[in-house]
């Protein structure tokens, strides 16, 4: 099974891709097996921006945007910036066809300096994903500063457990959406089916 | 195989000298660029057609019958005809005229537009597009091949009883491309009816094109039109010249940088490797243009965009120079060359006339 991470953190190295790695590793162990795939978007920027000037992407971002499209899988890392996710991040997302995304198995995950923007996961993130109609696992992850070097509490997990947690839901989803998915049909409407409804609608 | 160029009709301030020409200026420019091309020996001229600035051929006919009184050989064309959100019945009789009067020099390729608010400005609804564009070239196919249409659908007034003038000259319709960047749906309306596909391959690389035209050649055979290789094809390009290459990007770089499609992206190299953009000599053309071939089948028509993005008449005149003198008589040779016998030449009036009193033969 294909699963690809998409980082969006802007130091190097940065905790977005920490966390990223995390995730990956933990949904790799419930799977059994994965063949992972990490975008960075940081070293696509420029792509980005060209794409969005001109229509269509570079060598090494479409090459990128296909492995999102064809993953089986998806965990998608921000930063969060400014209340919601990175404009980096967005303009990624903002260049992957809209369908691409539909019923595509997504763990959403974030970084910031403190916990106070932890809702941005759920009040930016995963509506994004949800316009994108991917199936966005329960648990979302976010990580302050503080969690990198502190430990659960009697009401809440801790990090490494929100990340095993949140990996196992991501890989269930897979492992079922693997079982049930049909091929996809690419073929055109023949030209009588166009013409026909357009007499009968 | 068929050599010439299409228009998008900008105004654009040059950015060398902060110059915007007025539009009766830029429509005077568009004329002569089309006379120049007779001049130069190319076998097409096509101008967009725009509603809204900075563009300004919004009306295809009357500039083309301009044309067509002042050029003998040169065949006039669209790039393209909004079938969308014009009316199917003006598209009819507005070409049929212009066929007339330019003795059959006359074809179209059909487009929807792809500027939001013209569909509201005419009535039409832009999530509609394709199935406006179905719909209306379906009734515009019978306009030009009936006598008399009886014909009701979703988009239009009903007609009852309605017959297109002046009936198309010998009877025989102007030869229609279906142009498209992106839609499968179109590539499979141009196979339907056994129309060209024009890949507007300018802007994007060629792994998309191949995907869409190789659509188009196999539907093109399914529907029983010929082979997939005899389906109808016509390619975009994009170049500036001059004799000498580094010349030719020192004087061009500023008008790519600042050019509205397509300025303040990707740096002129970049663009340059990754779509059909050449800037460099014609010899840099020649052999760019001739992998065109490689990529997508042997086709039949090569239009390029010479006149954009500010460039001033002058330089575009010297440009089709250089394009008649240098570059066109080398590719007609080099196309010909290994060409199989069954693949059709670029479409004419007199051809598709011929074609016709052969068939009448056939089937008395």
């Amino acid at each position: 099974m294909k699963l690809v991470v998409v980082a969006a953190g802007l130091s190097v190295p940065s905790s977005t891709r920490l966390l990223a790695d995390r995730l990956a590793e933990a949904t790799r162990t419930s799977l059994g097996d994965a063949e992972v795939r990490v975008v960075e978007v940081r070293e696509l920027a420029t792509a980005i921006a060209n794409h969005l000037v001109t229509g269509f992407p570079g060598p090494a971002l479409a090459d990128a945007i296909d492995a999102v499209t064809e993953a089986d899988g998806l965990i998608a890392v921000t930063p969060v910036f400014s209340a919601s996710y990175s404009g980096l991040f967005k303009s990624f997302f903002d260049l992957i066809d809209n369908t691409a995304l539909a019923g595509k198995p997504v763990l959403i995950a974030a970084t910031g300096g403190t916990a106070r923007h932890s809702l941005a996961l759920e009040h930016a993130m995963r509506p994004l994903f949800a316009y994108l109609r991917a199936l966005v696992v329960p648990t979302a992850v976010y990580a302050a500063s503080e969690d990198w070097g502190s430990e659960g509490t009697a009401r809440t997990d801790d990090l490494p457990r929100r990340i095993e947690r949140a990996g196992a839901e991501l890989a269930d989803l897979m492992e079922s959406r693997a079982r049930t998915r049909r091929p996809a049909d690419e073929a055109v409407l023949p030209f009588a089916q166009q013409l026909a409804a357009l007499r009968t609608g | 195989m068929q050599f010439g160029i299409f228009s998008v009709g900008d105004v654009t301030t040059d950015p060398t000298t902060g110059r915007t020409p007025t539009e009766h200026e830029r429509i005077k420019a568009m004329t002569a660029i089309a006379l120049k091309a007779e001049e130069v020996g190319l076998d097409v001229f096509a101008t967009g057609e725009h509603h809204n600035r900075p563009f300004v051929p919004s009306s295809p006919t009357t500039m083309l019958g301009w044309i067509a009184a002042r050029t003998e050989n040169i065949i006039l064309s669209t790039s393209t005809t909004l079938i969308t959100t014009n009316d199917p019945v003006k598209i009819a009789e507005d070409y049929a005229m212009l066929q007339h009067l330019a003795d059959g020099r006359v074809d179209l390729m059909m487009g929807r537009g792809n500027t939001g608010p013209v569909y509201p400005w005419f009535g039409q609804d832009i999530r509609q597009g394709i199935p406006l564009a179905v719909e209306n070239y379906a009734l515009l196919h019978r306009l030009w091949r009936e006598d008399v249409v009886d014909w009701e659908g979703k988009f239009r007034t009903a007609l009852q009883g309605f017959t297109s003038t002046p009936r198309p000259l010998d009877g025989v319709p102007p030869f229609v491309w279906h142009g498209s960047i992106r839609s499968p749906e179109i590539a499979e309306q141009a196979a339907y009816y056994g129309d060209g596909f024009f890949a507007n391959n300018i802007f994007w690389p060629k792994d998309h094109f191949k995907r869409l035209i190789n659509l188009y050649r196999e539907r093109y055979a399914h529907y029983g039109h010929g082979t997939p290789d005899q389906a109808v094809v016509g390619l975009g390009g994009q170049v500036f010249m001059r004799k000498n290459s580094q010349d030719a990007v020192r004087e061009f770089r500023p008008y790519f940088d600042n050019a509205p499609v397509y300025g303040h992206g990707p740096s002129l190299e970049e663009f340059t490797e990754q779509t059909p953009l050449t800037v460099g000599s014609p010899q840099e053309v020649i052999e760019k243009t001739l992998t065109f071939r490689e990529s997508f089948g042997d086709y039949q028509r090569q239009l390029f965009l010479m006149d954009h993005a500010g460039l001033p008449l002058k330089t575009v005149l010297e440009q089709l120079d250089l394009l008649g003198e240098e570059v066109v008589p080398v590719l007609r040779e080099e196309f010909a060359k290994n060409r199989p016998a069954q693949v059709p030449d670029g479409p004419t009036h007199a051809a598709r006339v011929a074609a016709a009193l052969a068939q009448e033969e056939v089937t008395a």
